[in-house]
């Protein structure tokens, strides 16, 4: 640690004149700038930026309609037309342009994958927050509410995650609301235990004892003090658990269980569709499974070096 | 220990008996009654009001939930609407290949996962190891039904060297007692039913194995990258104890407590992975099965094999926890 400057006068002021590169920056703030340092972290976030612009200005990139089968004249069972001057990734075997189908299946999988991990985040960080909450500051039904919230969590648990959100999906039927409610409730188990087990080890800290002792109320040491210093591992997974949402989007759709609308361009989907033409035309195949791996890819990649960054283990 | 397992056991009640809870108001959340759900589209009025009743249907909720409860616990899990099948049947028939299928891949990813994983820790910062962690990175991202459809049209469809579908070729004569193709092959001495049995495995193993081994590779990677540098491998060292003592003493066996962990952990990627695997490969397993339930909404098929499935977790992760406790008596304690 090195002091800039000869201790003042004053005595209180003292420990506070040290290095800012040192001292000073906030947990965030610090976090923020290692990512910034980290390649893993600057290929993860322009991967993810690239995918988000490309879902966001679908619409210029393309002058066809999704799923318009415009061209379906043009395919035939054995063939199936390659890139040329108008459709510079070739047509799908139904006849609708495949870059269309690519850049409007992009959006659909940031809206399934960003809602479906905001239904999940949301409910599971409460679920999360009500257990950790409750067991971390204690008070008379402290403990009761926590094992009660974490039984039903364990419930949910008890059933293989991707079969959980396959029997949601089964009934609420085959839309896109149905697809992301189902792949939202399969994640709440993740968040709410994550948010619990750093609640409750936050619980323990020295600084939580020093508020109840100031005389602080149990409510407000939970929320000003313990929820804020617990969520950063939850923010992290759910970074990470926008890689699986995508991919278990697409896997509801292999499965039959994704929306039916000829109109949604859908990387899962357009995999499936693919399969019997793939002596054919592989690309079909290709693009869109090679998509979803790099997406995924994308958000795994910024996630870790995000859980990197805020690990205080790791930081320098 | 007994206290242990016994505790463990005591937690596995109130979780069954939530799970029987939502699986009966699963059932009833159907859209339409449930009878019109169990039936389809071959619904009549005399259909429904003959399922109302061999169902009960026309019962009080509570008075519907403990006969559902009653026929679980005597190993009634309903029956198939396609088939009219007991769903134990079909379950108890088909499980067999879903183990044969989970144990090759998850076999695979340790015996590949761990020894990849120690390498490039040893070798941290080189070219092996980017290649190592580059490789599993990979492996995480690349959906299992997409990974499962290249391999099977590259290396079946394409190039001919492994069977397209299927669990074993109908044409060959194969005696089949436990259902498990390649250890009924192994009993009975027909050696050609149990390679063809494991050459047919082989592609849906590999599709289902990779996440799990690259999970693997990067935990053993991150555990013994730690282990490595711990003062008791120092004083390891500095005792003169040569390097294989090292690492095999007293880098791998601690290094791999959190690795024996993970591998519990994979049973349930293993379940969701096997429904898509098995329907890429027509094997014929619970995953396939599950899969055509479905197509055709066939939702008592669902039902039960859902319990029955989140039974077998459970019990997998009761196995695990022991097994940890067995290994580190630390866990025991807590």
């Amino acid at each position: 640690m090195s002091m800039s400057l000869p201790p003042a006068s004053g005595g209180v002021d003292a420990g506070l004149v040290v290095d800012p590169e040192v001292h000073g920056v906030s947990l965030w703030r610090g976090a923020v700038r290692r990512l910034r340092r980290n390649p893993t972290a600057i290929v993860g976030a322009l991967i993810v930026l690239a995918f988000v612009v490309l879902a966001v200005i679908a619409p210029l990139l393309t002058s066809y309609e999704p799923g318009s089968a415009e061209w379906a004249g043009d395919v035939t069972p054995t063939s199936v037309p390659g890139p040329s001057e108008d459709h510079w990734l070739g047509l799908d075997r139904f006849g609708s342009d495949m870059w269309t189908q690519m850049v409007y299946g992009a959006r659909q999988s940031l809206v399934y994958g960003v809602v479906s991990t905001a239904i999940g985040l949301a409910a599971g960080a409460t679920l999360g927050a009500l257990a950790g909450g409750f067991g971390a500051v204690g008070g008379r039904f402290g403990g009761w509410v926590d094992t009660t919230v974490m039984r039903c969590v364990d419930v949910m648990l008890s059933i293989p995650s991707l079969l959980l959100a396959v029997s949601i999906a089964a009934v609420l039927g085959q839309n896109s609301y149905a697809v992301m409610i189902a792949i939202g409730t399969a994640q709440v188990p993740i968040f709410a235990r994550l948010l619990r087990g750093s609640m409750l080890s936050q619980g323990k800290a020295d600084y939580v004892l020093a508020a109840d002792a100031l005389g602080l109320r149990k409510g407000r040491i939970v929320m000003s003090h313990v929820l804020p210093n617990s969520v950063g591992p939850t923010i992290v997974q759910a970074t990470l658990n926008l890689a699986t949402a995508i991919i278990e989007v697409a896997a509801l759709s292999y499965l039959g269980l994704g929306t039916s609308d000829p109109a949604v361009a859908e990387w899962g989907r357009m995999l499936v569709a693919a399969q019997d033409r793939f002596d054919a035309a592989p690309r079909l195949a290709v693009l869109p499974g090679v998509a979803i791996a790099i997406t995924a890819l994308g958000f795994t990649l910024f996630g870790e070096a995000m859980r990197e960054a805020l690990d205080p283990r790791t930081r320098r | 220990m007994l206290r242990f397992v016994s505790r463990r056991l005591a937690l596995m009640v109130p979780v069954l008996v939530g799970l029987s809870l939502l699986l009966f108001a699963w059932v009833r959340a159907l859209p339409g009654d449930p009878a019109r759900a169990l039936l389809g589209e071959r619904a009549t009025p005399d259909g429904i009001a003959r399922v109302n009743a061999a169902y009960g249907f026309d019962q009080p909720l509570f008075v519907q939930y403990f006969t559902y409860v009653k026929a679980l616990l005597h190993g009634d899990f309903g029956s198939s609407i396609q088939t009219g099948r007991p769903v134990m049947d079909s379950f108890l028939e088909r499980f067999p290949a879903t183990i044969e299928l989970g144990f090759a891949a998850l076999l695979l990813a340790v015996v590949v996962g761990v020894p990849l994983g120690y390498l490039a820790a040893r070798h941290q910062g080189r070219a092996l190891d980017t290649a190592v962690v580059s490789g599993s990175l990979l492996g995480v991202v690349t959906p299992v039904f997409f990974l499962a459809i290249l391999l099977k049209l590259v290396f079946a469809d394409q190039l001919h060297w492994l069977p397209t579908a299927q669990r074993q070729n109908p044409r060959i004569e194969a005696t089949h007692i436990t259902n498990f193709y390649v250890l009924d092959g192994l009993m009975t001495r027909e050696w050609d039913a149990a390679w063809d049995a494991l050459v047919h495995l082989a592609l849906p193993a590999i599709a289902l194995g990779t996440i799990p081994l690259a999970i693997i590779v990067r935990i053993t990677r991150a555990s013994v990258a730690e282990v490595m540098h711990e003062d008791y491998v120092r004083t390891a060292e500095s005792k003169g104890l040569t390097a294989t003592v090292i690492s095999r003493r007293h880098i791998l066996r601690n290094a791999l407590l959190p690795v024996v962990t993970t591998i519990g952990l994979q049973a349930g990627l293993l379940f969701s992975g096997a429904v898509l695997t098995e329907t890429v490969f027509s094997f014929n397993g619970i995953g396939q099965y599950l899969f055509e339930a479905i197509g055709q909404r066939d939702y008592p098929v669902l039902q039960g094999f859902i319990i029955c499935i989140a039974i077998v977790y459970s019990l997998i992760n009761l196995l695990v926890d022991v097994a940890y406790g067995v290994i580190d008596p630390r866990v025991r304690a807590s």
